[in-house]
C-alpha cells in the first residue's frame, strides 16, 4: 500500500536523503577518482569538472604495483574460500545428516571460534609463522583467511543442508551409494545455491580483511588492503590516485555485496535472524 | 537436545537405523575431522599459547631473559596507564558506536520498511558502506572528508560560517566513532529491516482497528518482536567493535597521545614496537575475556536457536 499523504511523501524524501548521505563518501571517492590531482586537492571542492581516466592509468601503471597486490588479493580470497568450502562441506554434511550426541556441541564450538578476537591469537601465530617462514607468505595468509571464515562457512552450509529432507540421503544409502557418491550426486546439486552464497560471503569478507594482512604481510604477499593503507603516509598529495586505486578495490565488492544482502543476514547472525 | 536423532526413526525407522549402522562411526568422523582439526590448530592452539606467553618473561629484545613470570606481566600491565587508557577507549568506542548504529539503524529500518518508489535503490545505496574495505574507509574519511583545510567537511563548515574543525586532532575518538558507525549502520539497518519484515502484520492490523496510535503500535508490537533481533545486533556489533583496528591504523595510529589507542591497537603496539610478548599476551587475554563476556550470551542464544530449529 502506497502512502500518498504529505507525511508519506516527506518520509520518502527523508529516506532518499539519508540514503544519499550514507552513500556520499563513496560517491565522493568515485568523483575524485575521475579528477586530476590538481582538481582533487582544492580548498573549494569541484563538483563539476571534466572527467579524466588519468588517475586510473597512474594507479594501474607498472611502477605502482597495483596488479601485484590485486593478484594477491584475488588468490588469497578465492583460494581461502575454496579450501574453506572443501573442509566445511563434509563437516556440515556429517553434522546435518548424521547427528550424534556431540553434534550440537561441535557446531556451537565451531561458531564460537568466530568470536575469539584476532588479537587473542595474533602473537603466537606471528611467532610460529616467523619460525616456519610463513610471514609475508601467500600460503600463510590464505590459511589465516580460511580459519577466519570457517565458522561462517560451516554454519551456513549446515543450515542449507538442514533444509534438505533426510530421506534423500537414506534412500541413496539403501540404493547402495557410498557416502561420497550421495554427497556429490544427491546433496550438493540441491544445496548448490546455498553453498554459492556462503562462498560469496566468505569471498567478500576475505577480500576486505585487513587485520591479518596488515600484521602478517609486508610486500611479497601483501594484499590490496596493505597497498591502500600505504597511502596513509603520503598525505594530501595523491588524492585522485588514492581514490582511483580505492575505487578499483571496492567497486567489485560493493557489486557482489548487493547480490549477497539476504544471505549476509542469515550468515552473519548465525541463523538468529531470518 | 537429541531431538534430531529422535525425529528420524519416527519417519522411516528401518532406513534410518541402516544409515546409522553404515555411517555413525568412522566415516562420519572422517568427514568432520579435517574442519575440526583445522580450527583447533589455527584458533585453539594459538589461544593456549597466548595464555602460556602471558605467564612468561618474553621480550624479543632481551632473548636471555626467559622463564616463568607468574603474574608479573599482568601487574606491569595494570600499572601501565596506556593499558587503562586503551581499555577505557575500547569501551567508549564500543558503547558510543553501539548507541549510534542501533538507533540510527533502527530509524532507517523503519524508514525503509515502507513501500515507496525507488526503495530498492535507496536501500542499496544506504547499505553500500558496509562493503567498503575498512582501510579505504579510514583513508577516505581522513583525507577527503576530515581534512581541516581541503576536506569536504571543512568546506561545509566555512559555508555555514563556522570555523572548520581539525577532526582527527581535536576530536580523535569522535572521528573514529563516526567512521565505525558509518560502516556499521548498514549492518544494523539490514538485520533490523529483516526483523521488521517478519513482523506479524495481522497483529498490527488488529491494534490499528482498536484505535492504537503509531507510538502504541511501535511500543507494544514492534518493540517486543524486535527485541530479539536487537539483542543479536548488539551482541554481534559489540564483538566486532571490540576488535576495530584498520580504521585506527590508517587514521590516527592510536593518537594523538593515547586518545584513540584501543585494546587491539595497544596489543599490536606492545608486541610489534616494544617487542614485549609477555605483556602483549597478557593484554590479549584481557581482550579475549572482554569478548567472551558478550559472546557467551550470543553463543547461548545461537545454541538455543539450534534446538528450536530442529523441533520445527
Amino acid at each position: 500500500m502506497k502512502d500518498r499523504t504529505i507525511g508519506g511523501i516527506l518520509l520518502t524524501a527523508l529516506a532518499y536523503f539519508v540514503a544519499l548521505v550514507m552513500f556520499f563518501p563513496i560517491l565522493w571517492m568515485l568523483l575524485t577518482a575521475f579528477k586530476t590531482e590538481q582538481n582533487a586537492f582544492t580548498i573549494d571542492p569541484h563538483f563539476l569538472f571534466v572527467p579524466t581516466l588519468d588517475s586510473f592509468r597512474v594507479a594501474l601503471e607498472q611502477g605502482s604495483g597495483y596488479l601485484h597486490y590485486a593478484l594477491n588479493s584475488v588468490v588469497s580470497a578465492v583460494v581461502s574460500t575454496l579450501v574453506g568450502l572443501l573442509l566445511a562441506i563434509p563437516a556440515a554434511y556429517a553434522m546435518a545428516f548424521f547427528p550424534t550426541k556431540r553434534t550440537d556441541f561441535t557446531l556451537v564450538w565451531m561458531v564460537s571460534t568466530k568470536f575469539i578476537p584476532a588479537v587473542g591469537v595474533l602473537i603466537p601465530i606471528y611467532l610460529v609463522y616467523k619460525q616456519l617462514g610463513l610471514l609475508d607468505n601467500l600460503v600463510g595468509l590464505t590459511l589465516l583467511f580460511t580459519a577466519m571464515n570457517m565458522p561462517l562457512l560451516v554454519w551456513m552450509v549446515y543450515s542449507y543442508f538442514k533444509d534438505i529432507p533426510k530421506d534423500l540421503v537414506e534412500a541413496a544409502d539403501i540404493d547402495g551409494a557410498s557416502t561420497l557418491q550421495t554427497m556429490r550426486k544427491v546433496i550438493l546439486p540441491l544445496a548448490l545455491p546455498g553453498i554459492a552464497s556462503a562462498g560469496l560471503l566468505a569471498l567478500i569478507l576475505a577480500w576486505n580483511e585487513s587485520f591479518w594482512s596488515l600484521t602478517m604481510t609486508d610486500h611479497t604477499a601483501a594484499t590490496l588492503a596493505v597497498y591502500i593503507a600505504s597511502f596513509k603516509s603520503a598525505e594530501g598529495l595523491f588524492w585522485a590516485k588514492m581514490s582511483a586505486a580505492s575505487v578499483l578495490t571496492v567497486a567489485p565488492i560493493i557489486v557482489l555485496g548487493w547480490f549477497a544482502q539476504r544471505q549476509m543476514v542469515r550468515g552473519l547472525t548465525f541463523g538468529a535472524v531470518k | 537436545m537429541s531431538s534430531p536423532a529422535v525425529a528420524v526413526p519416527s519417519r522411516s525407522k528401518p532406513a534410518a537405523s541402516k544409515a546409522k549402522a553404515n555411517l555413525s562411526g568412522a566415516p562420519v568422523r572422517r568427514l568432520l575431522a579435517p574442519a575440526v582439526i583445522f580450527m583447533f590448530v589455527w584458533m585453539i592452539v594459538p589461544l593456549v599459547m597466548t595464555l602460556y606467553y602471558a605467564f612468561r618473561r618474553y621480550n624479543l629484545m632481551m632473548p636471555d631473559v626467559t622463564g616463568f613470570a607468574g603474574i608479573t606481566n599482568f601487574k606491569l600491565m595494570f600499572i601501565d596507564p596506556t593499558f587503562w587508557d586503551s581499555l577505557i577507549n575500547t569501551l567508549v568506542l564500543v558503547g558510543a558506536s553501539l548507541v549510534i548504529t542501533v538507533s540510527v539503524g533502527l530509524g532507517l529500518a523503519i524508514l525503509f520498511n515502507r513501500t515507496f518508489v525507488g526503495r530498492g535503490v535507496a536501500r542499496t545505496l544506504a547499505i553500500a558502506p558496509f562493503f567498503v574495505m575498512p582501510v579505504v574507509t579510514g583513508l577516505i574519511w581522513k583525507n577527503m572528508l576530515f581534512h581541516p583545510v581541503y576536506g569536504l567537511l571543512a568546506w561545509v563548515f566555512r559555508h555555514l560560517g563556522l570555523n572548520p574543525i581539525d577532526w582527527l586532532a581535536q576530536y580523535p575518538m569522535l572521528s573514529i566513532i563516526i567512521m565505525v558507525s558509518w560502516e556499521w549502520i548498514p549492518f544494523a539497518l539490514l538485520i533490523l529491516l529483516t526483523g521488521l519484515q517478519s513482523l506479524p502484520e495481522d497483529q498490527i492490523e488488529a491494534v490499528r482497528l482498536d484505535g492504537a496510535n503509531r507510538w502504541q503500535e511501535f511500543r507494544h508490537i514492534v518493540v517486543p518482536h524486535l527485541g530479539q533481533v536487537l539483542y543479536v545486533v548488539v551482541m554481534l556489533e559489540s564483538i566486532f567493535f571490540l576488535t576495530s583496528f584498520a580504521e585506527i591504523y590508517t587514521t590516527t595510529s592510536g593518537g594523538p597521545g593515547t586518545a584513540t589507542t584501543n585494546l587491539p591497537y595497544y596489543i599490536y603496539q606492545s608486541a610489534f614496537f616494544q617487542y614485549d610478548i609477555g605483556i602483549s599476551s597478557a593484554a590479549a587475554i584481557g581482550a579475549v575475556i572482554l569478548a567472551n563476556i558478550f559472546s557467551i550470551f550470543l553463543i547461548r542464544f545461537v545454541a538455543g536457536n539450534l534446538n528450536a530449529g530442529s523441533r520445527r
